[in-house]
């Protein structure tokens, strides 16, 4: 098991990451050592790159990761001490320096597409919130108040690609509270099941994950399941359509 | 006797450069692949711009003894061409991810190229007659008025500029709906597989529309996906045997005569994990990035990110060897994870052999007994398993005068930085060395940095 306690086990004497902790002074305790790796990891995943689907293997490393972080933090119980009333300023600052990490890196992927794996980070923070929706709150207070209800795949709308990562944060607190607490295992699901059928009729070209600008694919599903079921079955009914032109040409 | 000397007792020259001198790397130009082929006497190299370039040995001369034939540019061509998915507005890199040359059967040279998505089966051959003196023809091509054709002539043969002419002569495309990062001959030399990050397929080289799929792990719920294969290869010997190596560090051996679908493997090779080196970064760095079977069959070689393991396929529970490639880079591995590094995929290779005298050495020793592999800052090394002993090289400019024997060079973990060693901090994290190759019968080793290729052999007295 992991070994608590040993500070910088696993992180480097010398933290030079740009930005990234640039609300953290001082020597930084496990505790936010792990909360910046989960940080991190999040805003990896959410990074695109470019046209080209993302690597498989280094998302699935990454996603092991932050799966493994979540549960030593449920396990420890820690997760809700993180984001109390007196270290609200703090998780503020962790916002703000994971933001800055994610607009330097926006910057390198400047027009470049939005990536799916946004859609990550929501069921990943909608685990961690599953025992401090309370607490997640305090945090998300701090944006402007959202129609919970409301479908929060607003890359729906066209919007520049510039925008969605401050967007796509700003999304990750807010959804804390609406999303049922499914399984992490929940950050290739959606892509995929609007996929599974296209998978039986085109013999190659299938991803588990979707990039790029075509509105009809990006109009996924809202948080729910059954919601998400729908709203790929309509994404099929545009989809097919494509296919048959693209099949017959 | 090749090879028999170990890594520290060959002593490597610089012998060449391929590639632009700037610094300014043009990402086309970035090589993703390097291989040998079965005689060695060519070395392909495949590229980010999709293009394969395959340099030939010039024959020994015999004035020149005390080098080897240089390398020298043989045929270039594009391989594979950026492509776009139109209903996933994805772009399909046209980077070649790997290169693999099947044994030379006739004049011509054949290889396999592949992108992430498509197979292409490349004959490589050399035209240097051209006939003359046809009848209906002029030699320009212009067709004659057959009316002016008094006598008839039988065209010969002159010869002509060697031209070296790469045709596609097999495309094997639409069976990976992931990312292929491997393809390995069969010892049959009639089959081959391909192996994506979930699944693998077996091909005929004759046959382009039809493929077995051998292994599936993708899960029935993409929720639950936690692992991928990494690499694949054939068994060098039997060829219903195969292997794959996965993310989370394992590696599977599976036999093709069990059932059609491998789904259940043969052997599972795994070494449990060392607890008092466990951290958040454990799995990723146990991640296999390459795996290569020994010349007899015997042993097999992986690549992790911080070492290279030989496994004893008859023992499944631990490797029988572990070489520390940069262990130094341990207490590094949170910077490595914000810049990416450590999804780096390192390859791994063994010395060559020569056939006649593996059959003589069949029952004392293994004749793979050197590996090499590279590292960050153009640094490369080498194991040698008799000795035990470890040499670290690095593939620059500045070492450039042909026989030149390389210095050693050392990297300074902790404390006080001696003369010529090179603190961790000091390291080129830009400057990897993914891909090297060694002859298959001569101490000669090609390393490729980003966008150069490096020769380097051993100091012939």
């Amino acid at each position: 098991m992991f070994v608590r306690g040993l500070k910088r086990k696993c992180f480097d004497g010398e933290e030079d990451i740009e930005g990234t902790l640039a609300g953290i002074k001082a020597i930084p305790s496990y505790n936010l050592q792990r909360q910046s790796l989960l940080d991190m990891s999040l805003v990896k995943l959410q990074l695109c790159h470019m046209l080209v689907e993302p690597n498989l293997c280094r998302s699935v490393l990454i996603a092991n990761t932050v799966r493994q972080i979540q549960e030593e933090m449920t396990q420890d119980g820690t997760w809700q001490m993180i984001n109390t009333q007196s270290t609200g300023q703090a998780s503020l600052d962790r916002l703000v320096s994971t933001d800055i990490l994610c607009r330097s890196s926006r910057d390198q992927a400047e027009g470049k597409h939005v990536s799916a794996y946004g859609t990550f980070n929501k069921d990943f923070e909608s685990d961690q919130a599953q025992d401090s929706s309370e607490t997640m709150s305090t945090a998300s207070s701090v944006q402007a108040p959202r129609n919970l209800q409301s479908n929060v795949w607003e890359m729906e709308n066209p919007q520049e690609n510039k925008g969605n990562f401050q967007k796509s944060l700003d999304q990750i607190f807010e959804t804390l509270e609406n999303k049922s607490p499914n399984s992490v295992e929940d950050l290739f699901s959606e892509v995929e099941n609007s996929y599974y059928d296209l998978d039986t009729m085109l013999t190659g070209m299938m991803s588990n994950t979707k990039m790029g600008h075509c509105d009809s694919l990006e109009t996924f599903s809202s948080p729910t399941n059954t919601a998400s079921n729908s709203n790929c079955k309509s994404d099929l009914n545009d989809l097919d359509h494509i296919v048959e032109i693209l099949v017959e040409s | 006797f090749l090879g028999a000397g170990g890594g520290n007792d060959i002593q490597w020259c610089f012998s060449q450069v391929k590639g632009a001198v700037d610094d300014d790397v043009a990402e086309a130009d970035i090589i993703s692949t390097v291989e040998f082929n079965h005689s060695g006497e060519l070395l392909a190299t495949g590229d980010k711009g999709g293009r394969v370039v395959i340099f030939q040995q010039e024959q020994e001369n015999k004035t020149q003894s005390h080098s080897r034939g240089e390398y020298n540019v043989y045929s270039t061509f594009q391989s594979h061409e950026p492509e776009f998915d139109y209903l996933k507005s994805l772009e399909i890199e046209e980077k070649i991810n790997k290169i693999r040359w099947l044994p030379q059967k006739n004049a011509a040279q054949f290889l396999l190229s592949t992108n992430d998505k498509t197979i292409k089966l490349w004959k490589i051959s050399e035209r240097d007659k051209r006939p003359e003196g046809y009848n209906l023809k002029e030699e320009d091509g212009r067709y004659r008025d057959p009316t002016t054709v008094t006598t008839l002539r039988v065209p010969v043969f002159r010869p002509m500029d060697l031209m070296v002419e790469a045709s596609p002569r097999r495309i094997f495309a639409n069976a990976h709906t992931y990312h292929i990062n491997s393809i390995s001959i069969n010892s049959d030399y009639e089959t081959y597989l391909s192996a994506d990050d979930l699944r693998i397929n077996l091909w005929h080289l004759e046959i382009t529309d039809r493929s077995f799929n051998i292994v599936d792990i993708k899960p029935a719920n993409m929720e639950e996906l936690t692992e991928v294969i990494t690499a694949a290869e054939f068994h060098p010997n039997s060829c219903s045997t195969f292997v794959y190596s996965s993310s989370k560090g394992t590696i599977r051996l599976c036999d093709m005569r069990a059932s059609a679908l491998c789904d259940r493997h043969s052997k599972l090779f795994e070494e449990p994990e060392d607890p008092s080196n466990r951290s958040f970064f454990s799995e990723i760095i146990s991640s296999i990035s390459d795996v290569k079977f020994s010349h007899s069959g015997r042993y097999m070689m992986t690549r992790d990110y911080l070492s290279v393991k030989i496994w004893d396929l008859n023992m499944e529970n631990r490797p029988v060897e572990t070489y520390q490639v940069h262990e130094y880079l341990r207490s590094k591995l949170c910077s490595l994870y914000e810049n990416d590094c450590i999804f780096d995929k390192f390859e791994c290779c063994w010395n060559g052999s020569d056939r006649q005298v593996e059959f003589l050495s069949l029952c004392t020793s293994d004749l793979s007994n050197i590996v090499m592999t590279g590292s960050y800052n153009n640094f490369f090394r080498m194991f040698d398993r008799n000795t035990k002993r470890d040499i670290t090289l690095e593939a620059s400019r500045e070492n450039n005068k042909p026989r030149t024997v390389l210095k050693p060079r050392k990297v300074c973990a902790s404390g006080k930085r001696k003369k010529d060693e090179i603190s961790v901090d000091s390291l080129d994290f830009n400057k990897k060395i993914l891909h090297t190759a060694w002859h298959p019968k001569e101490n000669i080793i090609a390393v490729a940095t980003t966008n150069n290729l490096y020769i380097f052999q051993d100091k012939m007295n």
